[in-house]
């Protein structure tokens, strides 16, 4: 049959399996709305934003471990969604993003919304398309859920002019898919594997290091197999908390910049560190000519490019965790966890000394506390999602994660107005859980719109405002490094947070001690509609630990 | 061995619009340098084969190559001490200048005289790259007008 290719859009994202797809309709895109609007099969959220649209797509794949899907028009249309574009891209996120272009006799004309799109998304993609004939749709359309979720996952962005979209030709979507240029590998190679293993026999005091790929390639259950079969210790970045569980008696907590102490210790005490799907990102390891000085380094990553990038590894191992992971398990069955007890005494002495920990202070509420009990309320049956700032850091250092992908948050690129856009993605991937963004009162002004998105489509996500009237992470670096000159982080002025909420048709509280937080999330959570918490939290509060940036892992800042 | 080397790196990439860009894009955002680069089809196939010549560490070189692989139109990343090169210069000289001491320094680097016009005389040398350098070295003495390098062109021995 012949159709459009703004109806083989419509198609080819049904083939894809695609229930729910994020956007904002524009003069470019047009055609694509109009077949969306013939049909039932997938539901189209209109965000109030180009890049809430992304993020939701983000975190829609964050939590279900699929294809994330937005659609948006040309010029500004796009341009709104490019930070989405790199935060995904940053993050190793699957998503897919559908761009309306003017009309290929417009292209290269300065017309009316033009841009060079995928000039822009080239930077911050994992591949794109400019699609100059339908007829190229399909297959173009499958490869982009291909590329995006295969190999090390990330946005993929195709751009389709407004001529292409009403062009008619036979659709036939391709069953199977060959890329003869992209080949990612899944299985590591069996030498690699037995160095590896040898490694970890002669070592005395290995570490696991587990970064988000663990959650991404969904591998933690091998992940905990692997530590318990052997009695390593591990360490969790930002990004893989909930891999190990916090109550894993072999976890030891987050590291790198506001990781524990005894996280950063054994880091740099260890002599051999076992990387699984981590990338040595700087606000890891801190100075890396300080960094793990007597270890060595086995590095599992699907992504060569890691390897050897900042940290010259002893055994590189390249492929999907699951794969290596169960190759590595039956071989191991000669290591004896025995073996590393005087190690793990250590640990646990340095976790006795210095653990995470924060003031409590009577008639002030800490921050650290209201994550606490937010934990303590909601464990498991809650998804986290933070924005940027000092409550991310709180709340990766002191929630309760028990699985991969209940937390989500901007690690990579850091965004603020990431949490409560793509918290509404979590609740619609997930809807039987409930859906936290733990926020900042400067993050989340940054997509405050989405209050109409979520009262529109009911998609309750509750916004924990940790309200400590700064910009707070900037504050902390002024104080700590600029002689507490607070140059343009007080936030002072405030909106009301409730009328704010109420104006949308969400809810709104204002609390200041732990008993009437309990109670508003208690109530928030009840009346299932969209909500914003602002919590008078204490204003001067800090991170700690801190490595200073470009520190070694050593020189912590402890309180 | 932590220095910077020159190296030549052949890329085999599907014909598509926005490769050299994707590629040319990807050396400015990680701040590789391209000393230089040469691009043309593959007869008879539907790929292209890009030489780049770049200055690095042996570790970046390696990250280079990782990176470029990873672009999704690149087939073959081929990294090599031991390529045959080759190099083009294209020379324009004054009139003035003796034709015959010129022409017998084209010949001496696989070259002759080309085009002789009212007002200047072209020649072409197609040497290894190092030898086209001793080249532009001695060619000085007849004051050249303009001298054209077309950058370097390599296949596996
Ligand atoms: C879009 C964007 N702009 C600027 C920054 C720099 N930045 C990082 S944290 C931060 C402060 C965030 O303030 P808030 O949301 O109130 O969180 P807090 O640190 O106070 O918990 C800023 C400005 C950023 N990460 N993202
Ligand atoms: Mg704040």
């Amino acid at each position: 049959m012949k159709i459009s290719g703004a109806k083989m859009v419509v198609e080819a994202l049904k083939k894809e399996g695609v229930k729910t797809i994020f956007g904002y309709p524009g003069g470019a895109i047009m055609n694509v709305y109009d077949e969306l609007y013939k049909q039932n099969d997938i539901q189209h959220v209109l965000t109030r934003h180009e890049q809430g649209a992304v993020h939701a797509a983000e975190g829609f794949a964050k939590i279900t471990g699929e294809v994330g899907v937005a659609l948006v028009t040309s010029g500004p249309g796009f341009t709104n969604a490019v930070t989405g574009l790199a935060n995904a891209y940053m993050d190793s996120t699957p998503i897919v993003v559908i761009s309306g272009q003017v009309p290929m006799s417009l292209i290269g004309t300065d017309a009316f919304q033009e841009i060079d799109a995928v000039g822009i998304s080239r930077a911050c993609t994992k591949h794109n398309y400019l699609v100059t004939d339908a007829k190229e749709l399909p297959r173009i359309i499958k490869e982009a859920f291909y590329i995006a979720r295969s190999g090390r996952p990330g946005p993929v962005h195709i751009d389709i002019p407004k001529d292409v979209t009403a062009q008619i030709e036979e659709f036939h979507y391709p069953e199977g898919i060959s890329i003869p240029t992209y080949n990612p590998v899944t299985k590591g190679e069996m030498e690699q594997i037995q160095k590896a293993i040898q490694l970890i026999k002669e070592s005395k005091r290995p570490l696991l290091y587990i970064g988000g790929g663990v959650i991404n390639s969904n591998s933690s259950n091998l992940v905990r197999e692997f530590a318990k079969k052997t009695g390593i210790p591990a360490v969790e970045t930002l990004m893989a908390r909930g891999a190990m569980g916090y109550d894993n008696p072999l976890l030891i907590s987050m590291v790198g910049m506001h990781g524990s102490y005894s996280a950063n210790i054994a880091m740099s005490e260890a002599d051999l560190i076992i990387s699984l799907g981590a990338r040595f990102d700087d606000r890891v390891t801190g100075k890396l000519s300080e960094f793990a000085k007597g270890a060595k380094v086995i590095h599992v990553d699907i992504d060569p490019s890691s390897i050897n990038k900042l940290v010259k590894v002893d055994v590189g191992i390249v492929g999907d965790l699951n794969f290596v992971l169960s190759d590595m398990l039956p071989l191991l069955d000669e290591v004896e966890p025995e073996r590393f007890q005087e190690w793990r005494e250590t640990i646990e002495k340095n976790e006795k000394l210095h653990p995470l920990k924060y003031e409590k202070v009577q008639g002030v509420l800490k921050p650290q506390e209201v994550i606490e009990k937010i934990g303590e309320m909601l464990g498991n049956d809650a998804n986290i999602t933070t924005d940027v700032g000092q409550h991310q850091m709180w709340a990766g250092q002191f929630y309760p994660f028990t699985r991969g992908r209940q937390f989500n948050t901007s690690g990579g690129l850091g965004t603020m107005g990431y949490g409560f856009p793509s918290a509404m993605g979590v609740k619609v991937g997930d809807p039987n859980r409930v859906s936290i963004n733990i926020s900042g009162d400067g993050s989340i002004l940054m997509n405050i719109q989405e209050l109409m998105t979520a009262v529109e489509y009911k998609i309750p996500v509750i916004n924990v405002i940790l309200n400590n009237n700064y910009l707070g992470m900037v504050r902390q670096w002024q104080t700590l490094f600029y002689d507490d000159r607070i140059s343009e982080t007080d936030l002072s002025a405030q909106p009301d947070f409730i009328k704010l909420a109420e104006s949308f048709g969400g809810i709104g509280y204002r609390v200041e001690t732990i008993e009437e937080f309990e109670k508003a999330l208690k109530d928030a959570i009840s009346k299932n509609v969209v909500a914003l918490i602002d919590v008078k939290v204490d204003r001067r509060e800090n991170v700690m630990p801190m490595v200073p940036a470009g520190g070694s892992l050593y020189n912590m800042i402890l309180n | 061995m932590n220095q910077n080397q020159r190296h030549v790196i052949s890329v085999i990439v599907k014909n598509e619009s926005n490769v050299l860009a994707r590629i040319s894009g990807l050396f400015a955002g990680r701040g590789y340098n391209i000393e230089s680069l040469t691009v043309a089809p593959i007869p008879g196939e539907e790929l292209s084969r890009l030489t780049i010549e770049t200055y690095g560490t042996n570790e970046i070189v390696e990250q280079i190559e990782k990176q470029l692989n990873k672009l999704i139109p690149v087939l073959k990343v081929i990294e090599r001490d031991d390529f045959i090169e080759k190099e083009m210069a294209i020379i324009k000289v004054p009139i003035e200048e003796n034709l015959s001491d010129f022409d017998a320094l084209c010949r001496a680097y696989n070259g002759k005289i080309v085009n002789v016009g009212t007002n200047a005389i072209i020649g072409m040398v197609a040497d290894d790259p190092k030898r086209v350098a001793f080249f532009i070295e001695a060619v000085k003495r007849f004051h050249p007008l303009e001298i054209i390098r077309s950058g370097v062109v390599a296949i596996e021995r």
